[in-house]
């Protein structure tokens, strides 16, 4: 846990510098709101408090604590992939393949060879790094819109791969689960959820530390400039091609890193997380959150999969299966409400959920 | 000899019904920088438009004869109308930021296979087709199934239709132009936006029949069916080189066959993946696609 109460505070240095000189001390201690909003989150596991409608159980319970570590799980894989799409301009539509060659990978890693956790983790990691190496630099030839549809063609080709069930070492439509007898006793069973909560934070502070330090490092300006105005960038005599790659391979990292948390979460791999819709729900969530932002795209994360959950919820719900049916058919489908509503943002909401607090101070300046 | 005759039909068969969905894919590519993510949706609408109307809903369709040829209208009718709704209501109000057009399909892509899958459910659904359809017919020794022949001509119609349309009408010209530049076609005074809405009904009508004969090619019809096939509808496009039917027509070919043989002569399912590679392989020897247009 020395990376979650460390890198929060290398982050937090971020805003200093940007926002300009605040006067008294409740301004600097209104800045450190990440650290209280940390401290909150790291003791919720002690906390009995119920939530109506938001959870089902008081925030403590199993139940609770795994939707809200799957909730921390994608707000930080969203943050990895807005290090493409909101940092470097690039529009992956192949992140689910490097999310999934983490959990794929380190669980083979276990059941076949059955080597133990730690060296399967990094074998694992290893593998979704050098995937996210050779896809990207053929990938990255093309550029604009061409790289989101190369990149989508070789997310495809993962996912037949693994509905297919090469040797039976994927497992097909069921997925395969990880082995218990080989993850440390304190990650399995129910009773554990909390260690599992932790571990997804530790991923989410650990995702935001890196995104944000990578963005603010001299690498990250070029990114920023290749974001704004590729050919500028080249004239200046950079070559673009490498940044780039950087950038996916940094964010394919991060990905295999969640892939790993998602298979200790989950218990599992499921080829649900190779499809493209998988990859697109993070676009969603990204956008939802707002782009480019430093908050924007863990919130969507956390939104879209709280809402996704709790959708899934109401479908099932007695309220709504004695509606009419046109009310009815569209309510059972999360992903069609989670569709209009990313339209709805996409329209109403340019910069998402992030920049909402800004165009409420602002009213209607912006909108001739 | 039976064997590869067949491979071959069935080949073409496939690149017949990707280029129905590249083709259009294609040219909204091409004129307006959006990819359009919704196209697979479309295809959906008008399989599903078809198979409603032959399942005895419409009258005067039906699964047979003259009925079925009004199920497939209607069903290339309601995609149509879709991709115009698409166009206007949904792409057009964003016209001058093209990332979010594309996002905003991807809204729509999401969001249609889902409301279908509420209405309908999300299981197959056995496709209706008239008894002249479901035979086969014996070539060079290869009993090859009649539907491919029926996917093949409207495939090549629809080239036909399209090169005459682009070559020879004023309105094609327009598409052409600001297909290769739209910057100096809007300067000249002529307004893009109505070949945007016009491209878009053209793409919606080819991917919604695409769907009407896809249901007949795979015998039946279920919500997710259009997004796989876009997925290498879009593979055809970045091979065939953007904004370019004769590409997207060249290669929905090659894709096609490529992909059935591979499935055939080696494991099934390796022949996606083939696809795949070969767009790799392609990509890295030549970056802009088979007829080096802009990528």
């Amino acid at each position: 846990m020395s990376t979650a109460t460390q890198t929060p505070d290398r982050t937090d240095g971020g805003p200093a510098l940007t926002v300009p000189p605040a006067s008294g001390r409740a301004a600097r201690l209104l800045r450190r709101w990440p650290v209280a909003v940390l401290v909150v989150l790291i003791v919720a596991p002690f906390s009995a408090l119920p939530l109506p409608g938001l959870l089902d159980g008081p925030v403590g319970s199993p139940g609770s604590l795994q939707l809200l570590a799957t909730c921390l799980l994608f707000g930080a894989l969203a943050t990895g992939y807005d290090l493409l799409l909101g940092r470097t301009g690039l529009l992956s539509f192949g992140h689910a393949l490097y999310f999934a060659a983490g959990s794929y990978a380190t669980n083979m890693f276990l059941l076949e060879a059955g080597l133990p956790f730690a060296v399967a983790a990094v074998l694992g990691l290893c593998s979704g790094i050098a995937l996210a190496l050779v896809l990207g630099s053929v990938s990255l030839r093309v550029t604009g819109i061409g790289f989101s549809m190369v990149t989508l063609a070789f997310a495809q080709a993962g996912s037949i791969l693994v509905s297919r069930n090469p040797g039976g070492l994927t497992g097909g439509e069921e997925g395969r689960a990880a082995p218990a007898e080989l993850l440390p006793s304190s990650l399995v069973g129910i009773d554990n959820t909390a260690n599992l909560y932790w571990i997804a934070l530790a991923y989410l502070v650990l995702t935001l530390g890196v995104v944000h330090w990578a963005v603010r490092s001299p690498t990250g300006r070029v990114w920023e400039g290749i974001k704004e105005n590729e050919r500028r960038v080249e004239i200046l005599g950079l070559k673009p091609y490498g940044f780039k790659l950087t950038a996916f391979v940094l964010a394919g990292a991060l990905a295999a890193v969640g892939g790993l948390v998602h298979l200790l979460l989950t218990g599992g791999s499921t080829p649900q997380t190779t499809t493209s819709d998988f990859t697109l729900s993070l676009l969603v969530m990204v956008v939802l959150g707002g782009s480019g932002t430093r908050w924007g795209p863990m919130v969507g994360g956390i939104l879209y999969t709280w809402a996704d959950h709790r959708l899934g919820d109401l479908a099932g719900s007695g309220a709504v299966a004695e509606l009419p049916a046109v009310l009815r058919v569209p309510l059972s489908q999360p992903l069609f409400l989670l569709g209009v509503l990313f339209v709805a943002v996409v329209h109403l909401l340019p910069g998402g959920l992030a920049r909402l607090p800004s165009r409420l101070r602002r009213p209607r300046k912006e909108n001739p | 000899m039976s064997t590869i005759v067949l491979l071959t039909m069935t080949g073409l068969g496939l690149g017949a019904l990707y280029f129905l969905i590249a083709s259009g894919l294609s040219l909204i590519f091409g004129l307006m920088d959006v990819l359009n993510f919704a196209h697979g949706a479309l295809l959906s609408i008008g399989a599903y438009g078809t198979w409603w109307a032959a399942s005895g809903n419409l009258p005067g369709a039906g699964a047979d004869g003259p009925g079925f040829v009004l199920a497939v209208l209607f069903g290339t009718a309601v995609g149509t109308l879709a991709a115009v709704l698409l166009e206007l209501a949904v792409v057009r109000p964003l016209y001058t930021r093209p990332r979010e057009q594309v996002l905003a399909t991807v809204g729509v892509g999401l969001a249609v296979p889902a409301l279908l899958s509420g209405i309908w459910g999300s299981d197959a659904r056995t496709f209706p087709g008239p008894q002249a359809l479901s035979g086969t017919f014996g070539l060079l020794g290869a009993e090859v199934p009649v539907n491919r022949l029926v996917l093949i001509a409207a495939a090549v119609l629809v080239l036909v239709a399209l090169r005459l349309f682009l070559g020879r009408t004023r309105h094609g010209l327009v598409v052409r132009a600001g297909v290769e530049d739209r910057a100096m076609v809007t300067a000249l005074g002529i307004d893009v936006r109505r070949a945007f809405t016009l491209v878009f009904a053209i793409g919606g009508c080819a991917a919604a029949l695409g769907g009407a004969l896809g249901g007949l090619y795979f015998g039946s019809v279920d919500p997710r069916q259009g997004t796989s096939l876009l997925i290498f509808a879009f593979v055809v496009v970045v091979t065939g080189g953007m904004g370019s039917v004769t590409g997207a027509a060249v290669a929905a070919v090659v894709i096609g066959l490529v992909q059935q043989f591979a499935n055939y002569y080696t494991a099934a399912g390796l022949g996606d993946l083939a696809v795949v590679v070969l767009l790799a392989a392609l990509l890295l020897v030549r970056p802009r696609g088979l007829t080096g247009r802009l990528a």
